[in-house]
């Protein structure tokens, strides 16, 4: 009979203590994939950014803003393309728990620098006119419900007071990995309400982001911004905008490098668990494995056979496992969506899934081999019976 | 036969059949008789013929269909299950082919196993047990384990423990199956003297003639009848 | 009447390989439990000794922390008169106005850079604060670009040491002495001088007014003439609840993650259990027709077979608890979630804690091996005896 016949029948010979094994290895498998998926979705602000935006920010820290009359000097300066700049609101929708990113931005040119942001043109115009309009990305309209020509209103926290928006337009992402959770609203509106009630607080910006004509002088051109304002009242710090998500990231980085450990656990775990079972499946069988041997079979055969319905048990537990990510990582994405605006299973996951089983089907044929190769016949045929 | 003695097992009219998928399979069928104080029954017979049932029903581990189980006066087959667990303890010592020991217990510990189901303290259960071990002529071996003695070895433990309670009855099936000539041969003459000696009931199924030999008695159940008794 | 424990003991003793294979199973699962509830106490130990319950912490109303609060001089003085206000020697009040800003420091041994918290202070802030000790080092002359810096700032930062260098506000400011403030969140922080740093910045505004009640129980009193005074857009909390509310976030991420993490780990352990005792079974069926026979009942089998797959969860939760243990060793620096400061804090094991992983891992080891020793004790004592 084929040798895949085989090793299945061999495998659920022992119908129970199979299926059990294998309802492990794909419990183990899922929380890989969903670990690994966490992680990814961790990094996706990265992954999305572009090599061709620079941030400028206050080099002493975020919570120090620039003067807007810098954006004219970047402007001219070689290799930039298009100047847009806004601030961090940080604003509360009804309640903390809706938190979502809302930034008050020069609306026009920062979607030229977003092309993966798709705005309808009229859209576009409206929120133009509209002092007070605003654009949403979908998912977010979708979460509350707010169709074009809703008033929102936002409570402020870096700048206090009952903020009011008009929602004039909903963009959607070029593709699943951009964020959709996003507000942007008038800069204008801002500055101008902060003239009157915090004057001290006005004509000041958060960033600037800078879109240069060329990604490869991306370096050349913000070391050329930095030095213009270096040595002024507020000097400036420029990076890509993948090293300035990367720098947020690399702060929460002891959370992302627990959660890595925490993820390979789950794999030494499952591999005590299968390595159990073949050990007790190897032992029963010692005297099986005598008589192979009395029949003439090497021990090549042996290992084959033990190996292979190892990694029967393991595959088959993987495949189940990949199956189930996907329908359990939307779940999961759903509800989670205010940590993680973007949440899906990358093909890399499904390969170190499947590296994962195929090392734990492996480890745990080990020992059982070695002990089934190594017995004496005599030894073997004894403990039939 | 010996009319003086009083009947400690009664059966009356005992059936009991088997299921095999869709199929009834009658293995005993209204068997009817008695077994006085002290007797040393051979259950013998053809593959297949019951005896083994018959014995699992007399000793409380297998219930009948139809029928009737006097020992010592007591009604077993209208015993609940706790009920009967409790009397197994007290009134029936067993004596295996394989002998049954468990693994991981010595030979004290293991023939101290049905002690514990008893009131007894420490002290009275480790004299019954040193006793019954002195018995079977193997107290200096109390510490060792079923798998550091040999098979007769092993036999003569399971006796120790079939009788530390002092049973009702002594109930074998086939104890010398796994056993050389020699230490059946003492296993027999072990049985023998604890029915002369203590006046223990032994009801025994075998094959071997030679521990037929040993009995008083001899009856041989055949398709679901039990003969008279011989000898 | 029970079946002895020795039975149960040894029998895990004989199948030594299986044993050590399943309770390993069982222990990172009870290692990952107790070091999530390691980490959640370290967090909120950390809060806990960061707050006094007496001192009040009063910011822009609608501010998430002080970062993004200001407060005019104006306001400021308008708390200074509140009269529940505590008095000290010498007619010194406990009250301090304090400026709070972020800036990028570099970690020391590699290039990234973290958001780290300097606060401006007064020198009645010490006295508002009794758990910060200086243990290096000297205090900053008034007026001068000298400043504090905490124990883990020291530690981790680059220029963070004393007699070294920190650059920002387009000045130098040399480090002249380190304060402990043992788990509290002030460790992860750098003071100074309130009116050098606010030149500095240039920011004319303070972040928090901090004073401590002269009776604790006039909180009340206080928070509501403060929230409904006109003239101050401002709002009050005690001291302890400002810094609880800061990790709140952090605190539920943990938590769900944490406790998410560990029940489906523990189903992993829990199928191991199931197989090996599922298989110590099959393989004992005929022990336990022997001692069904001898006359012991349906729960004493049951007992013996689950006392042998709680000792399994128990020595899984011993040796997990073990490895555990060693992560106090270790600190955590991270950015909290909603400050966007630099926290330290660790792994603090408590006997709750300690026994709340033995007691999971037990029920671990019974969940695993209840399905089997059911079957264990629902076998037919005939069939189990053919088996031998």
């Amino acid at each position: 009979m084929h040798l895949a016949k085989l090793l299945w029948k061999n495998a659920f010979r022992h119908r129970l203590r199979t299926s059990l094994t294998i309802l492990g290895i794909t419990i183990a498998i899922l929380s890989f994939g969903m670990l690994r998926t966490v992680i990814s979705a961790w990094y996706a602000g990265v992954d999305a950014s572009s090599a061709s935006r620079l941030v400028t920010r206050n080099s002493i820290s975020l919570i120090f803003s620039l003067p807007i009359s810098y954006k004219d000097r970047i402007r001219q300066i070689d290799g930039v393309q298009e100047v847009s700049y806004g601030n961090w609101f940080g604003g509360v929708y009804l309640d903390e728990k809706n938190f979502f990113p809302n930034f008050a931005v020069e609306i026009e040119n920062y979607l030229k620098l977003y092309p993966e942001f798709i705005l309808p043109p009229e859209q576009l115009s409206a929120v133009s006119r509209d002092r007070k309009g605003c654009v949403v990305g979908r998912k977010l309209a979708e979460r509350f419900g707010w169709k074009i020509g809703d008033a929102i209103v936002l409570k402020g926290t870096i700048f206090p007071g009952d903020w009011e928006f008009v929602l004039r337009g909903i963009y959607r992402g070029k593709d699943k990995t951009i964020d959709e959770t996003q507000m942007f609203f008038n800069w204008e509106y801002l500055n101008e309400t902060i003239l009157k009630t915090m004057p001290r607080r006005a004509n000041q910006v958060g960033f600037y982001m800078v879109g240069v004509t060329n990604p490869n002088r991306a370096a050349d051109v913000a070391a050329a911004i930095d030095s213009s304002f270096k040595n002024s009242l507020a000097e400036t710090l420029t990076e890509t905008e993948k090293a300035f998500q990367l720098g947020f990231i690399s702060m929460t980085e002891a959370i992302v490098i627990a959660i890595q450990l925490v993820s390979f656990v789950v794999i030494i775990i499952i591999m005590a668990v299968v390595a159990n079972t073949m050990a007790m499946t190897a032992r029963e069988r010692i005297g099986e494995y005598a008589v192979f041997k009395t029949l003439g079979f090497r021990g090549y055969h042996i290992a084959g056979l033990i190996f292979g319905e190892s990694l029967v048990i393991s595959m088959t537990g993987c495949v189940l496992g990949i199956v189930l990510t996907f329908p359990a990582a939307k779940a999961f994405g759903s509800t989670l969506s205010n940590f993680f605006p973007t949440f899906n299973v990358a093909t890399s996951t499904i390969y170190m899934d499947v590296a994962a089983a195929l090392l734990v089907g492996i480890v745990a044929a080990v020992f059982p081999t070695w002990r089934a190769v190594t017995i004496r016949i005599a030894d073997g045929l004894r403990r039939i019976g | 036969m010996n009319q003086s003695r009083s009947a400690i097992v009664e059966i009356r009219n005992l059936s009991k059949s088997y299921r095999r998928g869709s199929q009834i399979i009658p293995v005993l069928e209204n068997i009817t008789f008695e077994i006085p104080d002290g007797e040393f029954l051979a259950l013998m017979g053809p593959s297949g013929s019951g005896k083994s049932t018959l014995l699992n029903l007399l000793a409380g581990i297998d219930s009948a269909d139809a029928g009737s189980i006097l020992i010592n006066g007591v009604e077993i087959t209208t015993l609940a299950e706790t009920e009967l667990a409790r009397w197994r303890s007290l009134h029936v010592g067993f004596i295996f082919q394989f002998y049954n020991l468990i693994p991981v217990l010595t030979a004290f510990e293991n023939v101290e196993l049905p002690l514990l189901l008893t009131r007894l303290s420490r002290k009275e259960r480790r004299d019954h047990v040193e006793t019954a071990l002195r018995v079977v002529g193997l107290a200096d071996r109390m510490a060792h384990y079923p798998s550091q003695l040999s098979g007769g070895q092993q036999q003569r433990v399971a006796i120790a423990r079939a009788v530390v309670t002092d049973p009702t009855i002594l109930v074998a099936d086939e104890p010398t199956g796994d056993l050389d000539r020699h230490s059946a041969g003492e296993i027999l003459d072990l049985m023998d003297r604890l029915n002369r000696e203590s006046g223990k009931t032994i009801i025994m199924v075998t094959h071997d003639p030679r521990a037929a030999e040993k009995a008083h008695v001899i009856r041989y159940l055949e398709k679901g009848e039990l003969s008279d008794a011989s000898r | 009447m029970a079946i002895p424990f020795s039975y149960s003991f040894r029998n895990l003793w004989t199948r030594r390989l299986t044993t050590v294979l399943t309770a390993s199973g069982m222990a990172m699962v009870v290692f990952v439990f107790a070091s999530i509830l390691m980490l959640s106490e370290g967090l909120r130990k950390t809060l806990v000794d960061t707050g006094s319950p007496d001192n009040v912490v009063v910011i822009r109303k609608g501010s998430a922390s002080e970062v993004q609060s200001g407060i005019e001089r104006l306001q400021a003085s308008i708390v200074e008169t509140e009269p529940e206000v505590a008095f000290g020697a010498q007619g010194r009040r406990f009250l301090a106005k304090e400026l709070l800003v972020l800036i990028n420091l570099p970690k020391r041994g590699t290039s990234k850079t973290s958001q780290v918290t300097i606060r401006g202070i007064q020198p009645e802030s010490l006295l508002l604060r009794p758990q910060v000790k200086l243990v290096k080092g000297r205090m900053p002359k008034a007026g001068s670009s000298e400043i504090l810096a905490g124990t883990s700032i020291a530690r981790r930062f680059r220029g963070g040491g004393v007699g070294e260098n920190l650059r920002f506000g387009m000045r130098d400011w040399t480090v002249v002495g380190i304060f402990d403030a043992g788990n509290s969140a002030f460790s992860s922080e750098i003071w100074g001088d309130a009116d050098q740093l606010m030149q500095a910045f240039r920011r004319p505004v303070y972040s928090s007014v901090i004073f401590k009640l002269a009776d604790s129980s006039a909180f009340e009193a206080v928070k509501k003439r403060i929230e409904s005074d006109p003239r101050l857009t401002l709002e009050a909390r005690r001291e302890t609840r400002y810094y609880a509310d800061q990790s709140e976030m952090m605190a539920k991420f943990l938590r769900i993650l944490g406790m998410s993490l560990t029940v489906i780990f523990s189903l992993g352990a829990i199928i191991g259990a199931m197989i090996t005792m599922y298989s110590a079974v099959a393989n004992r069926t005929g022990e336990i027709g022997t001692l069904r026979a001898l006359g012991f009942q349906r729960g004493s089998i049951l007992a013996a077979f689950l006392m042998e797959s709680l000792l399994l969860g128990l020595v899984g939760g011993c040796i997990g608890l073990f490895f555990a243990s060693f992560l106090q060793l270790f600190t955590i620096s991270t950015m909290n979630f909603q400050t966007f400061s630099e926290l330290a804090f660790s792994f603090t094991l408590t006997f709750e804690i300690f026994y709340q992983s033995l007691l999971f891992s037990l029920i671990m080891g019974f969940v695993g091996g209840v399905l089997p020793a059911f079957r264990a004790a629902r076998k037919n004592i005939v069939e189990a005896l053919r088996v031998t």
